[in-house]
């Protein structure tokens, strides 16, 4: 693998918004990912944990330029240095960024499993598709089946094969356990693991903290749209002490072996976002700045934060 | 296989009962109706005496009560005798297999015509939704559908037939020429217009349940997924929209065939075409009860057999209905 000094995908300050119709106040944007930044490497998985409307998975939809028409793009993506335009981002889809979807809705009811793990690209490549289904488990005559004739595990295991079978360097999988056994989302999260040590980008987007703290190298914490955390996965096994930002503390804090203990309050919607600092509403160590100004992202103990108080 | 046949067995069980209802219910319309079928015999074959009057009406045995005059009607039926016309004077089976000839020509041209245009328009506005071709398109449609069907072929005669003169301005051949001299393209120039005029009646319809399907298809998480693996919009037609939009399409087109039916009612009509339509229409003003209640029946079991291929067509061609056995 040739060595470089970019990150395989880096965003800067990402934002996206929606143009919404308001009866009364006519067309107005809603902003549903703002300020946003991440780094991923070639050969590590980059967990984005976050509760649902966080915005998480419109995340995946903005680096791969599948968002709705309605929706605004503001900020810098990088894709191994290059700035990712449209054009570019049309090129890299399905070969260079391959998506993991969440469910079986994102199979085409009516096309066999083969077809459809195979894709739109000539020459088919049957041959090698074959082969990822048997390391993953899918008998020969699975290929001939309908989606609706699958097993919930099946369809999942289908989803990934459409993304192994691109060779793609970055790979973007969007809530790829929930509705599994523990067993299954082991096995699945462990092939995302052998992807990233063969020497690609795995973006895991996940709000099954416990695995993605098992399984990943970085963890990006989410709240309201934008990163609040970014922290190696160690410091989250490690304890509330190594952690920076109060919403990672309290996430911690929160799951059950830790004492299951939730914060007041709840994670402010696109739309009513607070002025300052997103997390300040339901801080306990704000402070009057936290209220009318945002805090920037900044490097800390190895890691970056996004509060002022943070050490 | 075995499912096949036994679908087949129940529709054929449920085309039975639905057409012993609708011989039930129109015979009872037409018994309460003031239509008297002796007094349009009478009129056929000049002045009768009052005597021989009631001779007829007891030949044809209007003295007895309706239910047995139904019976006696349900079992000439089916042996086979639907009757003989009053207007034409022939058997109604012999008019009906042979206008029937006529209107299957119209209604299958004007069949495929909508089917062919309705969905390909209906794809290109809903490929193209809220663009300048999907407000024109659909604006034609709405436009078209709300339109009367006589008073619109009333507008392409006047065009076409009258001012153009490309097409004649009615009957399915020339006139003044024996029919076996009469050539297939002169049939085929008699039933453009006509059949034109059908489909621009059911082809809205067909086009804007498309435009919807297809819109939601290209709004779902697997064309959604489509893209996200690189695919073209070109692609994303061919290999996704297409195979899940044509089939309500297909649907919808057979269970058009009321619809159709209806129309042509209307259509033939207006051009003085001979088939089932204006037959029915000829029948209803001149109290041609025979032929009347045979073209019911005989309508009833065309629209049974179209929802019958409709949902065996979708047994074939769903895979949700094909493998649900295996």
């Amino acid at each position: 693998m040739r060595k470089t000094d970019f990150p395989l995908l880096e965003i800067c300050d990402l934002s996206v918004s929606f143009k919404m119709y308001d009866s009364v106040l006519g067309q107005r944007d809603l902003r549903v990912i703002s300020n946003l930044s991440i780094k991923v490497d070639k050969g590590e998985i980059l967990a984005i944990a976050g509760s649902s409307g966080s915005g998480k998975s419109l995340l995946a939809s903005a680096i791969l330029g599948i968002l709705p028409e309605n929706a605004a793009v503001a900020g810098d993506m990088c894709y191994n240095g290059q700035k990712l335009t449209p054009r570019l981002q049309e090129k890299l889809r399905g070969t260079e960024m391959a998506l993991v979807p969440q469910s079986i809705a994102y199979l085409d009811p009516l096309m066999r499993a083969g077809a459809q793990a195979d894709g739109h690209k000539k020459p088919c490549p049957t041959a090698k598709r074959r082969g990822i289904f048997g390391r993953l488990g899918l008998s020969e005559s699975t290929e001939k089946l309908y989606p609706f004739q699958l097993s919930g595990g099946m369809a999942r295991r289908v989803l990934v094969s459409t993304a192994l079978i691109t060779d793609a360097g970055l790979i973007i999988a969007d809530e790829p356990t929930p509705g599994m056994s523990l067993h299954q989302a082991l096995e699945a999260l462990t092939l995302f693991r052998e992807m990233a040590d063969e020497g690609k980008a795995v973006i895991l987007i996940t709000h099954d903290i416990d695995l993605a703290f098992a399984f990943a190298d970085k963890i990006a914490v989410f709240y309201a749209g934008t990163t609040v955390e970014t922290a190696s996965a160690l410091d989250f096994r490690t304890g509330p002490e190594s952690l920076r930002h109060p919403y990672s503390k309290a996430l911690w804090s929160a799951l059950p072996q830790n004492g299951f203990e939730p914060i007041a309050g709840v994670q402010p919607y696109a739309g009513n976002l607070p002025k300052g600092c997103l997390f300040a509403p339901r801080c306990s160590c704000k402070s009057a700045k936290c209220e009318q100004e945002a805090p920037p992202m900044r490097d800390l103990r190895g890691g970056e934060v996004r509060c002022f108080y943070a050490m | 296989m075995t499912e096949i046949v036994k679908q087949v067995f129940i529709h054929i069980i449920r085309a039975i009962s639905l057409l012993f209802a609708v011989s039930v219910i129109s015979f009872t319309l037409v018994s309460a109706s003031p239509v008297d079928p002796v007094q349009q015999y009478i009129m056929g074959i000049g002045p009768v005496s009052e005597e021989q009057r009631i001779e007829i009406e007891a030949y044809w045995g209007i003295d007895k009560p309706p239910a047995e005059r139904y019976f006696n009607w349900l079992s000439a039926l089916l042996h086979g005798n639907f009757g003989t016309s009053l207007l034409y004077r022939r058997p109604v089976i012999e008019i009906i297999s042979e206008r029937f000839q006529n209107s299957l020509a119209l209604m299958m041209c004007a069949w495929l015509l909508s089917g062919i245009i309705g969905f390909s328009l209906g794809c290109i506005m809903g490929m193209n939704r809220d663009k300048w071709a999907d407000k024109v398109i659909s604006k034609l449609c709405y436009l078209l559908s709300s339109v009367p069907t006589f008073w619109l072929g009333l507008v392409f005669l006047m065009i076409f037939a009258v001012i153009l003169g490309w097409f004649p301005v009615g009957f399915s051949t020339p006139i003044g020429m024996r029919s076996s001299e009469v050539t297939l393209w002169q049939r085929l120039h008699h039933l453009v217009l006509p059949a034109f005029t059908l489909s621009l009646m059911s082809f809205s319809n067909i086009a804007l349940h498309t435009r919807q399907k297809m819109i939601d298809v290209m709004n779902s998480e697997y064309v959604l997924f489509a893209r996200a693996r690189g695919e073209s919009r070109w692609t994303l037609f061919c290999r996704h929209a297409l195979r899940n939009t044509v089939l309500p399409a297909i649907t919808l087109q057979f269970a058009s065939f009321a619809e159709l039916f209806g129309g042509s009612v209307l259509a033939e009509n207006v051009f003085s075409y001979p088939g089932l339509g204006s037959a029915v229409s000829a029948a209803g003003l001149n109290s041609d009860v025979p032929l009347l209640l045979g073209i019911t029946l005989f309508s009833t079991l065309f629209v049974c057999v179209g929802n019958m291929i409709a949902n065996l067509l979708y047994g074939v061609v769903d895979p949700k209905m094909r493998e649900v056995d295996r």
